[in-house]
């Protein structure tokens, strides 16, 4: 039987404001335990929650960059659970009146179309704090530095057909918070984390298979092996006569593996009702159209603009406007030394992404600046350096050897633009080399690329490629 | 519509509550009857009228994203069962 995938996704995407949702106490990461807890993040009796309005309008800048409903009126709403990160017995969130409605963003899929996924809802809620199980002999240590941090939920349909798709949808989101400035993305920091609900039907089906949960996934390529394996699972299951169950299960990346954490039977009935302690916030035309204005330009306005104000392919735009960070240092790039854009673009995508790689960065964290970069790329288009020295002054550079001219200059790696001097190297190579000469002359083509070597190699690569092929063509034909 | 006592059991535990096997029928008993009442109400004709999350009808206020608590971890923590190393201690719970 052939089965088909349907994947919805829960992302939580950490709010970047300097504050908790409903308290005064600090968000930064990495503080001394539950040095950052208040009253409040404490659930002490009688505090009662003040909602930050940072909180309230990132929410927003979200719903109007993914074309979405904003609700005029939304409604907090008490999630019912006991479990120690969570002091106050019950989380803040929403409910029915989630401040962001039904909303759509565009993926692109592997063979290049692209494809819409719906955005249910995304609402506000508070985070809870971390649990530690080792080291405490039979106890567990609780920090909540976290609880109270401003979270956004954003809950996709269902409307994945496979785990590349979810991870398209995934990277997307990611660089939109990251553009919105709402959320610094960061995974290993838990600032963007996603459960993914998976299910099976067999194709043409019309209804849902019954769907697991897998929770907190922190990586794309967790979120891709999670859902593979579970789907895996799955149909294993049905394969052998069993049944999928209604459950969460937790993905353990180690194994490669999905386990239950707990079934349908005591799932948590969480019994939601509207939080008495903070009144329905009201969100006004006059403030959605602030927060209209304030947009930055979104990831596919600028990939239009790159590829009218600087001629560059659906690709190239793509792929540089595909992170806020990296389209700011191409324009930064190309506006100091006002570099050719297309040569820039190579370079960026090419030596600089895979140094970036190589050393596990982001391009904010990059070694060479785009004050730097755009210095070789001016030597590179003037041909000052061959594009294949050009790496190498790269690696110095990312080495911190300083600017372009300061590297070539002190590594003598300046291209041999002296016609004289080149034909000279070229006329001691014809003659150390006569029989190659008269191969060439039988009429042997290409034997050039023999003496296009022999002079790299006299020259160390500083010799102009397509000057060293014309003087050669001339001097073999004298 | 009635609560069973099974029912209350269940809330009861949710809640986290210990109710006696002897209090159970005592508690489906009133429940029931609140939801007697709310029955009731359901008899209204609510149609066009917009559910009220609040009795207030006035909108939350908003606070500047500001940080203004300073660390009073230790005064937290005097209070506080068991701690160790800035962190509260509770009974070991892994799922």
């Amino acid at each position: 039987m052939s089965w088909e995938t349907v994947i919805g996704l829960e992302i939580h995407a950490q709010l970047a404001t300097q504050s908790k949702i409903f308290s005064a106490s600090s968000t930064a990461y990495g503080a001394e335990p539950n040095k950052q807890a208040s009253v409040i993040d404490l659930g002490m009796p009688g505090v009662l929650p003040v909602l930050n309005e940072k909180a309230v309008a990132m929410a927003v800048k979200f719903g109007l960059a993914i074309d979405a409903e904003i609700a005029p009126r939304s409604v907090f709403a008490r999630k019912n659970y006991f479990y120690p990160d969570l002091p106050k017995g019950y989380q803040i969130s929403q409910f029915e009146l989630p401040i962001v409605g039904l909303g759509k963003l565009e993926i692109e899929l592997e063979s290049g179309d692209t494809k819409v996924i719906g955005v249910t809802r995304a609402h506000l809620e508070e985070d809870a704090g971390k649990s530690l199980h080792e080291d405490f002999d039979g106890m567990t240590g609780i920090d909540l530095n976290r609880a109270g941090t401003p979270l956004l939920e954003i809950v996709s349909e269902p409307e994945m057909a496979n785990a590349k798709e979810a991870v398209a949808y995934m990277k997307k989101i990611h660089s939109l918070v990251k553009y919105l400035g709402i959320c610094d993305g960061n995974m290993q920091e838990g600032s963007f984390r996603c459960d993914a609900n998976v299910s099976v039907r067999p194709k043409g089906q019309e209804e849902f298979g019954t769907r697991a949960e897998i929770k907190n996934i922190n990586s794309f390529r967790f979120v891709e092996r999670a859902i593979n394996h579970e789907v895996n699972r799955q149909i294993d299951l049905i394969e052998d006569g069993g049944t999928v169950v209604q459950e969460t299960r937790l993905y353990d990346p180690d194994r490669d593996e999905t386990r239950s954490m707990r079934s349908k039977e005591e799932a948590n009935d969480y019994r939601y009702f509207p939080d008495p302690d903070l009144l329905p916030v009201e969100i006004t035309q006059d403030f959605l159209s602030q927060m209209r204005q304030k947009l930055p330009e979104l990831p596919e306005q600028k990939k239009q603009r790159f590829i009218e104000q600087y001629s560059l392919s659906d690709y190239d735009a793509s792929a540089l406007t595909s992170n806020r960070a990296t389209a700011e240092y191409f324009e930064e790039a190309i506006k100091l030394e006002s570099t050719d854009p297309k040569l820039t673009a190579n370079w960026v995508m090419g030596e600089l992404s895979a140094a970036l790689n190589e050393h596990n960065l982001d391009i904010e964290a990059s070694p060479v600046s785009a004050e730097l970069f755009a210095t070789l790329v001016k030597r590179i288009e003037d041909q000052t350096v061959s594009g294949k020295l050009a790496k190498e002054v790269f690696e110095f550079m990312w080495q911190g050897e300083g600017d372009a001219d300061t590297i070539i200059e002190k590594r003598g790696l300046k291209q041999i633009t002296d016609t004289g001097a080149l034909e000279e190297v070229i006329s001691t190579i014809l003659k150390e080399n006569p029989d190659q000469v008269e191969q060439f002359k039988a009429g042997n083509d290409k034997i050039i690329g023999f003496f296009v070597g022999k002079v790299m190699q006299q020259t160390k690569g500083k010799a102009n490629p397509v000057q060293v092929n014309e003087l050669l063509q001339k001097l073999l034909q004298a | 519509m009635s609560i069973s006592d099974d029912d209350v059991k269940k809330i009861a535990h949710l809640a986290r509550l210990h109710i006696s096997d002897e209090q159970v029928p005592g508690y489906a008993n009133n429940l029931s009857s609140i939801f007697e009442l709310v029955e009731q109400m359901q008899s209204v004709d609510t149609e066009g009228v917009e559910p009220m999350a609040h009795p207030l009808d006035i909108v939350q206020r908003l606070r500047v994203d500001e940080v203004g608590e300073t660390d009073q971890r230790d005064k937290y923590q005097a209070i506080a069962p068991q701690t160790e190393a800035g962190l509260y201690l509770v009974p070991k719970v892994i799922e």
